[in-house]
């Protein structure tokens, strides 16, 4: 385990106060009330782009920064402080990962350095049904002629709507359920045949839901069949991230409500005074302390040896949903009737958390990948 | 030397000094070595391994040379216990004098007392106990009430102290008395150290609901203390009681996780098997044993970030506040599950098959874990004012 050294701490800070700057939660806000046709700003993913996220994990000689999966979280951490929409998570993390550690040179050299020059917006397209499971893919891609064709429905599909290409998790053999038979294809989000549902959700972001309809695919990523190996890199460096993104919401939503107990007074004196109050608090904070252990040591596994990062990941992810969980609900409780008012901030982390829970899979899912990674 | 000379001839001093007896798997209390006066070897082999050990100073690693220990670096010591742990090395010695007394007397203590009491700890030649708590001084131990009249050259002690650890095996107390009673409770207390044979010190076991005691109720009655056991400066003891209690607190915290010695998951795996997909057959218990799992990464993860922010000039103390609540809160879940695990077979308490209750006193004694040293609702009080700021209730 590490303590963050002076160049993370610099980019933990300069990301707090750009991100304070261009994206604070009222940019949410404004994104939301005129209901902005993206879903983001283009203009603060360019920022992005000239603070070296947008290629974090892409090596240099592809226009990346390569701050290592640490540092994409601490960059995620902070973008769930502010709840900063962008599509970082779809296309610098994941998309970047897959293109990475799967994509021949002539994949990279098209698709990395435009993804680190803010060029390319990629979506990775694996749920199906209501429940993150990638080994059900059903998706079928059936080879005809000297291309495959894809039909099937993806869902939840972060930055779908936006999105310039997506990566499509398919299955070119065997049945839903088995790991073996799963291939990625790299295809044009305006392919013919692909037709994408823009869905608003509750938290005011983006995803999609996709159907494919005969749509040609000739740009494999990796191996066709032995794709599960290369999406479940993908996957880990986003459930990272997503973990990431719910300690800094578990954080903020913390800090703002430790700030209100000290300010909120009933009974002649701060509400912070209450023992009650303050033992809920401090058990928070420890949990906080602990996931926070768990993000860091995930993401360092993953910058030593991404192949063996699962179980660190699911264990980062687990506590993530039941810390995340928690936090905004002591929030939203200690706030009282002002927690319930679209005017204060918290109840939009608690709406993100809800859906940070949920994407990439929920504590059951990693609890059981957990548990199955140590043969249990 | 490099750290890889120094690990190759580590390893190669552990290989030919290390006796086999001492190889075996620890069953915990029963096979520590906790030395002192009147100590029993319960081996051969147990006698060897302290004196090897001890003669090299790595019964206390990182002490300085001149007091008894091995004057090892942070990295060596770390190579030192990598080296032990893949041979299975036990520890050679345990002590409060180890945990407590002598990172105090590093601290606080005089070159004099330093030089007394540092070597014979190394060498486990004295035991101590620690004499805080008080029938009326729990969570509030700074209201304590035992007296220490200054008599020119010496102290008298009066008073009683409770839930002493092995105080009836101790030779030697470290205890806080109050020293000015007319100061505030904080300003009056000062920490001093005094002989268990002094005339006037008696003490007394407690049974407790494991069946065992290790605690006693100790007593001072008219018990002289030379000035000179009078450890940094008077009526400044609540300093070194503070360094203390988050020290033992650190300890805490992290010697419970690490004393994993029972796996939930392969006893589970042994009460209820697997199903067809290999996973255990009983979802819920799978549940609970999974999350508990996590938690004992993250609380591990936890302890590893502390060290190293610590190193890093990062460090916060009160966090230890943080690992003793999760890790002793932690522990006692880890016990409900083994005890549901282990089913009938886990209440047995007097019979060779359960190792005479081996299993059920363990549970029970968890339960002390989150009362001992500062309970959980003490630490998350720590926690609320000193980390988070929150105000006075």
């Amino acid at each position: 385990m590490i303590a963050l050294d002076e160049d993370r701490i610099m980019l933990r800070d300069s990301a707090r106060e750009f991100l304070a700057d261009k994206s604070p939660v009222s940019e949410l806000r404004r994104l939301r009330d005129t209901k902005d046709k993206d879903g983001f700003s283009r203009d603060l993913w360019r920022g992005m782009k000239d603070m070296g996220w947008t290629g974090i994990l892409i090596d240099e000689a592809n226009g990346g920064s390569d701050f290592g999966h640490v540092g994409m979280a601490l960059v995620c951490e902070e973008m769930g402080r502010t709840l900063s929409a962008s599509p970082f998570l779809s296309t610098a993390v994941m998309a970047a990962t897959a293109i990475r550690r799967g994509g021949s040179e002539e994949q990279k050299k098209k698709w990395l350095p435009a993804i680190s020059d803010a060029k390319a917006i990629i979506a990775l397209a694996v749920d199906e049904g209501r429940k993150h499971s990638p080994e059900k893919t059903a998706l079928k891609a059936e080879m005809s002629g000297n291309a495959f064709k894809l039909n099937g429905e993806k869902s939840f599909v972060i930055d779908g709507h936006v999105a310039d290409a997506i990566i499509v998790a398919a299955r070119t053999e065997g049945e839903p359920g088995d790991k073996n038979g799963i291939s990625l294809f790299l295809v044009d989000a305006k392919a013919p045949g692909i037709s994408i549902e823009r869905i608003i959700s509750v938290d005011s972001r983006n995803n999609a839901r996709i159907k494919f309809e005969n749509v040609n695919a000739v740009d494999a990523l990796g191996e066709t069949g032995k794709g599960f190996g290369l999406l479940e890199n993908a996957l880990n460096a986003g459930r990272a991230g997503v973990s990431a993104e719910l300690l800094g919401v578990a954080g903020e939503s913390f800090d703002r409500t430790v700030a209100f107990l000290k300010e909120r007074k009933q009974f002649g004196k701060p509400i912070g005074a209450f023992q009650a109050l303050q033992h809920r608090a401090a058990h928070l904070f420890g949990e906080i302390e602990l996931l926070r252990s768990l993000v860091l040591s995930a993401c360092v596994t993953l910058d030593k040896s991404p192949d063996a990062a699962g179980s660190a990941v699911s264990a980062a992810k687990y506590k993530a949903c039941e810390v995340g969980k928690l936090a905004v609900s002591e929030a939203v409780q200690m706030f009282g009737g002002m927690g319930m008012t679209d005017e204060v901030d918290i109840g939009l982390f608690m709406k993100r958390a809800r859906v940070t829970q949920e994407l990439l899979g929920d504590a059951y899912f990693h609890a059981d990948r957990y548990a199955q990674s140590q043969k249990f | 030397m490099s750290l890889d000379t120094f690990r190759r001839e580590t390893r190669e001093w552990l290989a030919q000094n290390c006796p086999p007896g001492m190889r075996k798997p620890s069953r915990g209390e029963p096979d520590i070595c906790w030395g002192g006066r009147n100590w029993q070897f319960h081996s051969e082999d147990q006698k060897i391994w302290l004196e090897r050990m001890a003669a090299r100073g790595w019964t206390v690693p990182m002490w300085p040379k001149e007091y008894g220990g091995g004057g090892l670096s942070r990295e060596e010591e770390k190579i030192l216990r990598e080296e032990m742990r893949a041979i299975g090395a036990r520890s050679p010695l345990e002590s409060f004098g180890i945990w407590m007394l002598g990172p105090a007397l590093l601290q606080f203590g005089s070159e004099a007392q330093k030089k007394e009491h540092l070597p014979k700890i190394a060498r486990g030649e004295i035991r101590w106990c620690q004499g805080y708590s008080e029938p009326g001084a729990g969570s509030d131990l700074a209201s304590l009430q035992t007296k220490a009249e200054d008599k020119g050259d010496h102290f008298n002690v009066n008073g009683q102290k409770i839930w002493t650890s092995y105080a009836d095996k101790a030779d030697w107390i470290f205890c806080l008395v109050r020293t000015d009673p007319s100061a505030p409770k904080h300003k009056g207390i000062s920490f001093v150290l005094f002989d268990m044979t002094t005339p006037g010190v008696s003490t007394k076991p407690i049974l407790l609901i494991s069946g065992k005691s290790p605690f006693c109720e100790t007593f001072f009655d008219n018990v002289k203390v030379p000035k000179e056991n009078l450890v940094g400066t008077l009526n400044d003891g609540w300093t070194i009681a503070k360094y203390l209690l988050t020290h033992e607190r650190a300890s805490i915290g992290s010697g419970l996780s690490l004393a994993g010695m029972r796996s939930l998951p392969a006893e589970a795996i042994k009460a209820f098997g697997r199903d067809t997909n290999g996973r255990l057959d009983n979802p819920f218990v799978r549940e609970e044993v999974i999350r508990a799992e996590i938690d004992g990464r993250a609380l591990l993860a936890t302890i590893e970030r502390y060290k190293a922010e610590a190193k890093a000039g990062q460090g916060v103390g009160a966090k230890s506040a943080i690992l003793k609540y999760a890790g002793t809160e932690l522990n006692k879940r880890r016990y409900e599950a083994f005890m549901t695990i282990g089913g009938s077979d886990a209440l047995e308490w007097e019979s060779a098959r359960s190792d005479e209750g081996t299993l059920a006193r363990e549970w029970l004694r968890t339960k002390a874990n989150s009362i001992e040293g500062g309970t959980s609702e003490i630490m998350l009080g720590i926690v609320a004012k000193r980390i988070l700021n929150l105000p006075e209730t």
